[in-house]
């Protein structure tokens, strides 16, 4: 029998596949608690050089066409169907889900980039609006992007709550630090793969795994993050999510999804929460 | 090429030779206007004030009051309820019951009438409220007259309207209310900033309880009269006036669902810091530091017009001022002259004098504070310009000021100074005016001077600020969103996308 070549699943920060700086891995088990992979424990240094990254990727990500970004979505699309069935292996492993079960998760996490994908010329129109202020100016308001969003993503499901929380925060010109499922991430890892083969630019999107309660304060403190979609945190790591936030007023959405395949999942509502609201005034005149 | 390169700079010299050789206007006693007080006679300033609670003014449980002045004058205009703890746990049980047996049951379209009844009666009470408003805040009364008041009551008008269209505003949504909403307002703007906060509110169905600002309580309850004599249900809207502990007691009550504040960053951050885990909704609308960027293509008198509205205007205490100014190099030299020319003839003194420009600081702390850090643009080196406009001997009254060769580094490039202070920088290019304006944590507000259209959209989309103004400067509408980026906040008031902070989704 040939020896089967195993996989380190690594960081993904700026668009490279990094170990972490600390020297520190966990191994993940299966459900019958085979040996599955090693992971890195992601530290404070390793979140911080994602926060950089996100940070200088962010303008340029912004500003590129929405008719670009929405491509680009789709293309994760594309990149995780022609994977599908490594996916589907990797969720069976772990966390262990039924054959049924994992090619479900695979398929609504295919369709959930999809729907985003279709979102990036289309929000601005819902969300913008034209104010009829009772004096001669035109004042228009639009969404922007919020700059840098930490995602705390749920433990489960790990592909599609990473995927749930993930695509409406870029799809709207932001930049991404995830910290991916604890319980199961080499689902989450591999996505990395996706993000790498499908135009996304270097550093929009960094996935970070490790412990919660070492990685999230840091991330709720840096000055470099403007907001937080908690979707995984219990009640005590939210409440603290929150008290750190208010080092520099990030922004903090909390997210209790009970059932991520479905609709109320998904939506423009999501794609809200990531992004600010400019007015622009301007005097109408000859 | 080169000849008419030669020929525009050869122009450019001419211009700022005219410029410097032309002779300074001399204003002397030429610009000096004869009073025009406005008169006060129809104010009526009862000598004590209780808490408004349930509809009806009441003594505070806490037995404490605080004497409100005039800052102009430093005369008591009246003693005001300090609420305490007990004060604010009526009220807000008062606004509770409200909300659950009153106004969370009306019709819909029976709400957006009593709010209309309130722009009406606002709209009526004009004239006395803005002599109010002037009178304890210190503002002239021009802006009292004319910003203040028709803008509070433009938002009563504007939200009425939206109490029976709420699921049009959010499609594939259940509309509810929140409950009761704990609101907490500044000094600058007294009566808008209780309308900004209380009408949509009210649109939404929610009930309320306000803190107004220590120092201006008294037209906030004006309002709560204007209340009782619209037949507001009782407990529907609440009035509770303090100081800071006031405040917290409104935060960090269990029953209340929603908070909403105007106010400093630093307590902003406070209260974001003690609602955490309460599962309380939260907006925030804080301080800034805007940036003035005037390009060298801008109409250059019209631009320092704006520039002067936006810092002078209300005594510079506003969060969106346009507290710096960056101005492109090839013409500061011209801007600044005609910068220094224009505060010369600002008209400082009495609020109530029709012809007043610049009226009086909200409070002696505040005076201090401004001092404190025009004290320190001097000692950190930057230039100092000031009217030299007599000072009136009673009340706390600071010149218009602005300072020049001031480094980003310096406080009062960076601090809010919430006075009449500019601080001046230039730039040479759009990016560095663009990193310039940016490089600081406050993003509430910027103005952009030129006459170039595309240029204006390329700015202002490159600014991080959630209001900016283009060829204009301080323009508020209750239909136009307001509110911050970064550490100015979150949330917007006005405009569809401040109903959002109000409703409950489903």
């Amino acid at each position: 029998m040939e020896l089967e070549v195993r996989k380190t699943y690594k960081l993904y920060v700026g668009g490279e596949f990094v170990r972490t700086e600390s020297g520190r891995y966990d191994a993940v088990e299966s459900a019958k608690k085979k040996f599955l992979a090693n992971i890195s424990r992601g530290s404070r240094k390793d979140l911080r050089e994602a926060v950089r990254k996100a940070r200088e990727a962010q303008p340029g990500w912004a500003a590129k066409t929405a008719y670009l970004k929405g491509q680009i979505l789709y293309r994760m699309a594309e990149m995780l169907e022609g994977r599908a069935e490594s996916f589907e292996k990797i969720l069976r492993d772990s966390p262990g889900l039924s054959p049924a079960a994992a090619k479900k998760e695979v398929r609504a996490s295919i369709d959930r980039l999809v729907h985003y994908a279709g979102w990036s010329d289309k929000y601005t129109a819902l969300l913008g609006t034209v104010n009829p202020v009772a004096s001669s100016y035109f004042d228009f308001s639009v969404p922007e992007p919020m700059g840098v969003v930490g995602v705390v993503a749920p433990n489960a499901p790990d592909l599609l709550g990473l995927v749930s929380h993930l695509a409406p925060a870029i799809v709207c010109g932001n930049a991404a630090v995830v910290l991916v499922s604890q319980d199961s991430p080499l689902a989450s890892l591999e996505f990395a793969e996706v993000l790498a083969t499908s135009d996304l630019p270097n550093g929009v999107a960094n996935l970070i795994s490790g412990h919660r309660d070492e990685l999230v304060p840091h991330l709720a403190r840096h000055m470099d993050v403007h907001a937080i979609a908690d979707a995984g945190a219990d009640a005590a790591l939210s409440k603290q999510i929150g008290q750190d936030a208010a080092v520099n007023v990030k922004r903090v959405r909390r997210y209790l999804i009970a059932d991520y395949f479905s609709e109320k999942a998904q939506g423009l509502d999501y794609i809200e929460s990531f992004t600010e609201t400019k007015t622009t005034w301007h005097p109408i005149g000859v | 090429m080169s000849t008419i390169v030669e020929e525009k700079t050869g122009k450019r010299q001419a211009a700022e030779k005219f410029e410097s050789e032309r002779p300074r206007l001399e204003f002397g006693g030429a610009w000096e206007y004869s009073p025009a007080p406005e008169s006060k006679d129809h104010v009526r300033i009862e000598k004590r004030y209780g808490v408004f609670i349930g509809g009806k003014f009441v003594p505070p449980k806490s037995k404490k009051y605080f004497e409100t002045i005039n800052p102009a004058t430093e005369e008591v205009l009246s003693e005001v309820a300090e609420g305490g703890a007990e004060d604010v746990d009526a009220a807000v049980r008062a606004a509770e019951e409200a909300h659950r047996k009153r106004w969370s049951k009306l019709a819909p379209a029976e709400r957006g009438k009593y709010i209309y009844r309130i722009a009406r009666m606002i709209q009526e009470k004009s004239r006395e409220l803005a002599v109010l408003e002037s009178m304890n805040g210190g503002k002239p009364i021009k802006e009292s007259r004319d910003v203040d008041v028709p803008l509070a009551l433009a938002h009563f008008f504007y939200h009425a309207g939206w109490a029976d269209k709420l699921e049009y505003a959010f499609p594939r949504h259940t509309v509810s209310s929140i409950g009761v909403c704990g609101q907490i307002i500044p000094w600058n703007f007294p009566l808008l900033m209780a309308a900004w906060k209380i009408a949509p509110a009210l649109a939404c169905g929610n009930t309320v309880v306000l803190k107004p600002a220590e120092t201006t309580p008294l037209t906030s309850l004006a309002l709560a009269k204007i209340c009782q004599e619209a037949d507001l249900p009782p407990g529907v809207v609440n009035i509770v006036p303090g100081a800071g502990e006031t405040g917290a007691h409104v935060v960090n009550h269990p029953r209340v669902r929603k908070v909403a504040f105007t106010g400093s960053t630093e307590v902003g951050k406070i209260i974001q810091r003690a609602i955490a885990g309460t599962g309380k909704r939260l907006t925030l609308e804080l301080g800034g530091k805007a940036a003035n960027i005037l390009f060298e293509d801008a109409p250059l008198d019209q631009a320092v017009e704006g520039i002067i509205n936006g810092i002078y205007f209300n005594q510079g205490h506003v969060c969106c001022a346009g507290s710096r100014l960056l101005v492109q190099e090839s013409v500061a030299e011209r801007v600044l002259g005609k910068l220094e020319r224009r505060i010369a003839t600002l008209r400082l003194g009495d609020p109530l004098d029709k012809n007043t420009d610049v009226g009086a600081i909200n409070s002696k702390m505040q005076l201090e504070k401004i001092r404190e850090l025009v004290a320190c643009g001097v000692e950190e080196g930057a230039e100092i310009h000031q009217s030299s406009c007599a000072i009136p001997a009673r009340g706390f009254f600071f010149p218009p000021t602005f300072f020049t060769g001031v480094a980003q580094s310096h406080r009062i490039a960076r601090e809010e100074i919430f006075g009449p202070v500019l601080a001046v920088m230039t730039f040479r290019t759009p990016e560095e005016a663009v990193e310039k304006a940016n490089n600081i944590p406050y993003g509430l507000s910027a103005g952009v001077w030129t006459d170039k259209g595309s240029k204006i959209f390329k700015i202002t989309s490159k600014m991080k600020a959630g209001v900016v103004w283009a060829n204009t400067f301080n323009k508020f509408d209750p239909s136009s969103p307001f509110g911050g980026y970064k550490e100015s906040g979150f949330g917007r008031e006005g405009g569809v996308h401040g109903l959002r902070a109000y409703v409950e989704l489903s």
